[in-house]
């Protein structure tokens, strides 16, 4: 009996570990309370009306999200080229790529970021304000993370299946986009989940290449947190509900679509 | 001279490029940095700074402890958690996988957000624990990447391989001393590293709770911030040593992957 509860147990503490914090301020951000803890007055709805009528916020959000989904598109397109291209080379080069793919993933962000900004601001003159510091920035950060979960499922393939699909006249490019890339779609997707998770995350690369009047949610919330500007505080309580949300949904959508297509199938 | 044929090998091109241009690149830039001046001549000032200030070893030794200890923390909670996911009777294990790495969607500033006001409310001097607030703000920044890799690796453990133990007379505990738990070191490792080292450099964990100790990550900020290079350099180039030597060692522990042999054309 204590057998089975106790596991059931553990991952219960570690659940509210995670979301206690988060359903509170989601609890919170609903309401006219200005700290947290703090006396409730009454249900009040200002905190998400000022989120999305303060255009401050509403730009910085968008911002957020165009760079996100930009960088994790060059990523995956550059990570899964390159992941196929390594694994089918020689050995050494395979070897210096998977090293040189692991140095953005074992080193720190602020090295990265701090690095990237000596090369590409300091040291060759470009513009922050042109946002190319700032993409290079975050293709760098989300790449080697796609490369990494295309990698195994190369691994898993049958690498028959390409040989008999060039023996039965496909191109290598038919093969390639017809055999090799449906095998490995799994792995491009969460790798292109992942880069955008990276983007939207990240807060050195994006503070060591951004230009000086562009921010993202990172940038933006640790900018706040040193002013004390209670309506923009409290606003960021309803971002992070709304994006708890999001969340929420994108997780069960991933899990229901793949079930259901599965059903459709059989 | 032969024409160019297409061949898979071929698609890696692009991105080796990028490699060259935006990782090594920055590296070489940053040596060059480290050990020059405003005025461009080669100096070790930067370097003698770093080696005999107090200040600047005192912030090495507070970023190991804070990121040593962060990891020992991640990895109490997440193995338990991970092992409880993969191993146990639950139909679903990709849902429940989910509920526990979903934070990583959220915005770790957010979530760090949400962090410091429980906690403000429980201590009610944030400041007063200072050591104690940051190691809870890493690990809660850092828990979904201990949980995944340690999951990964837990779930494709070979049941066979656990039966057989089981069958030869292992006691649970046995299994998993000398079966599962080897077994699940390469997952380990890679959670370790996607902890230890961010935990040493994430900086802005300590400035949301109010933590005013420097780690080497916020050297760098700061050097950034006076637009010092050079100093910032030497930093940078401080903990790429210490990256490369822990890299070193935890690729000593993974490197009995023998799946990668057998794919060789």
């Amino acid at each position: 009996m204590i057998k089975k509860i106790l596991p059931l147990l553990w991952l219960w503490l570690v659940l509210a570990f995670i979301y206690v914090p988060i359903l509170i301020l989601a609890f919170y951000s609903f309401t006219d309370a200005t700290m947290v803890g703090g006396s409730v007055g009454s249900l009040s709805f200002d905190n998400y009306l000022n989120l999305f009528g303060n255009e401050d916020l509403r730009n910085m959000i968008f911002g957020t999200v165009a760079l996100a989904v930009a960088s994790a598109i060059i990523s995956t397109i550059l990570g899964t080229l390159g992941a196929i291209g390594a694994f089918y080379s020689k050995r050494i080069p395979k070897t210096i790529i998977n090293g040189a793919n692991q140095i953005p993933v074992v080193n720190a962000d602020v090295v990265t970021g701090f690095s990237l900004c000596v090369l590409l601001i300091v040291f060759l003159g470009l513009d922050k304000d042109t946002y190319i510091p700032l993409i290079i920035g975050h293709v760098t950060l989300c790449t080697p993370f796609v490369y990494l979960s295309i990698l195994p499922k190369l691994k898993q393939m049958d690498n028959n299946l390409y040989e008999a699909a060039l023996d039965l006249g496909a191109t290598p490019t038919q093969a390639l986009f017809k055999v090799v890339i449906p095998q490995l779609l799994s792995g491009i997707l969460s790798g292109f989940m992942l880069a955008v998770t990276l983007s939207l995350d990240d807060y050195f690369i994006t503070t060591y290449t951004k230009p000086s009047t562009f921010d993202t949610i990172s940038t933006y919330v640790v900018n706040a947190t040193k002013g004390s500007q209670t309506e923009v505080k409290t606003a960021l309580w309803a971002l992070s509900t709304v994006i708890f949300v999001i969340v929420i949904l994108v997780v069960v959508a991933m899990n229901v679509i793949p079930s259901k297509r599965k059903e459709a199938n059989q | 001279m032969k024409a160019l044929k297409f061949n898979r090998k071929h698609l890696c091109i692009p991105y080796s490029v990028f490699l060259i241009l935006f990782v090594i690149a920055p590296l070489l830039v940053i040596i060059y940095y480290a050990f020059t001046n405003g005025q461009g001549e080669i100096s070790f000032d930067n370097f003698i700074a770093f080696f005999t200030s107090t200040n600047t070893l005192g912030t090495l030794v507070y970023s190991f402890t804070v990121s040593i200890v962060t990891t020992a923390v991640c990895l109490l909670i997440a193995y338990p958690t991970a092992y409880i996911l993969a191993r146990g009777p639950f139909k679903k294990k990709h849902v429940l996988l989910m509920l526990f790495i979903m934070p990583m969607w959220i915005n770790f500033t957010l979530r760090v957000t949400a962090l410091k006001e429980i906690l403000a409310v429980i201590e009610g001097n944030l400041s007063a624990f200072p050591f104690l607030n940051t190691i809870i703000g890493m690990s809660y920044d850092f828990l979904p990447f201990m949980i995944l890799p340690l999951y990964n690796s837990l779930a494709k453990l070979d049941n066979n391989l656990l039966e057989a133990a089981s069958d030869l007379g292992a006691t649970k505990a046995r299994v998993f001393l000398q079966v599962t738990l080897p077994l699940s070191v390469p997952g380990i490792i890679s959670g370790v590293t996607m902890v230890l080292l961010p935990s040493m450099t994430n900086y802005v964990v300590l400035d949301m709770l109010y933590n005013s100790t420097y780690i080497m990550g916020s050297l760098i900020g700061s050097y950034f911030a006076a637009y010092d290079w050079h100093g910032g350099s030497m930093i940078s180039l401080v903990l790429l040593i210490i990256i490369f030597i822990v890299t070193l060692i935890t690729n000593r522990f993974s490197d009995d992957d023998s799946s990668n042999r057998g794919t060789i054309l």
